[in-house]
């Protein structure tokens, strides 16, 4: 009898956890579709009050309401790019993480690619300068001489 | 010449990050400044019941739309500039009452004083969204064909309010009394 209360306690303290999941997963659970196409959105939108989060990670209540209102749009049947379009138009392209290309981007896109271009022109030419400084110089007929004579005397010691 | 060009990569940077210090990251450019007002039609504060304020019924007018909250710092900040603009009765300054309870914003209003010839209550936030507003305390200057000509956002200085955006609408103003008359 003691045993099988115990193993019936056992059980149970193995089944808490596992109860606690399942109650976690609710909130998700009303619509798994929406909420996903919400989170993919979301983690490509920027939560303008702490700006280096996304919509998906920010606790914001700011960003709480980005996702409700992103959430109702594709209940609306609202694409994923008319939803983005939605906000640019509002918060300008600063709420998306990839800027779009402009006139006024083009810097921001190709500016790293300028300065590696620049980086390896650099390093071509220190390395080019290198390898002709470190070339063997060149001794006189009597430096040699007085070099063996010198290599020559320390063998012998 | 060689020998400087590290020095001269130097002071390029400290230009630059010495003009990025002068930026602030908090302060987005608007696309909206320039563009026709997002429609809405929200309840007054004061007078649940009355008629629904709509960017229609202000149409005609220039005036101000300031985002307020009873729980945002900021905005006591800037309250007092307010109430003294509100007093000069040169422009007319609708609150935009921003995620809030009613009982406290009334309260806060008591407390502080009411520059607002109206308040309209936006619980849940989304004509917020659709004004762009990102954080408390935001102001738009909306002219007669209901065009947001300017956008203030977080607290008024002082010079902000009067010297800067005051001249604007005085422009804005007698710009379009001229036509009518």
């Amino acid at each position: 009898m003691r045993t099988l209360t115990a193993a019936l306690w056992l059980a149970l303290a193995l089944l808490a956890p596992t109860a606690g999941f399942a109650r976690e997963a609710v909130p998700n659970a009303e619509d798994p579709v929406v909420e996903e196409r919400m989170m993919a959105l979301a983690s490509e939108l920027r939560c303008l009050v702490c700006q280096n989060q996304t919509l998906a990670a920010s606790e914001a209540s700011l960003a709480e309401d980005f996702r409700r209102e992103i959430r109702d749009k594709i209940k609306e049947g609202m694409s994923d790019e008319e939803i983005v379009t939605f906000l640019v138009d509002r918060y300008g392209d600063f709420v998306r993480y990839r800027p779009p290309l402009r006139p006024a981007t083009v810097l921001l896109w190709f500016g790293p690619v300028l300065l590696m271009g620049i980086g390896l022109v650099a390093l071509v030419a220190t390395l080019r300068r290198r390898r002709s400084l470190a070339e063997e110089p060149e001794l006189s007929a009597e430096e040699r001489k007085l070099a063996e004579k010198l290599l020559k005397g320390k063998d012998a010691t | 010449m060689k020998r400087y060009l590290p020095l001269i990569v130097f002071f390029g940077m400290v230009v630059f990050l010495g003009i990025g210090l002068t930026l602030d990251p908090r302060k987005i450019p608007s696309p909206l400044v320039n563009k026709p007002a997002p429609d809405f039609n929200l309840r007054q504060l004061h007078q649940p019941d009355a008629e629904p304020v709509s960017l229609e019924s202000m149409r005609g007018q220039v005036w101000l739309l300031n985002v307020w909250a009873s729980w945002c710092v900021s905005c006591r900040a800037e309250h007092p500039l307010l109430v003294e603009l509100s007093k000069t009765g040169e422009v007319p300054i609708y609150g935009l009452n921003y995620k809030d309870e009613d009982e406290a914003a009334k309260t806060w209003l008591r407390q502080w004083g009411n520059p607002y010839t109206a308040s309209v209550v936006d619980a849940d936030g989304r004509v917020g969204i659709d004004f762009g507003v990102y954080g408390v305390p935001e102001t738009f200057l909306i002219d007669r064909e209901g065009v947001i000509r300017y956008k203030q956002i977080g607290p008024f200085t002082r010079a902000d309010l009067f010297d800067k955006m005051m001249p604007l609408v005085r422009q804005l103003q007698s710009g379009t009394a001229g036509e009518g008359a």
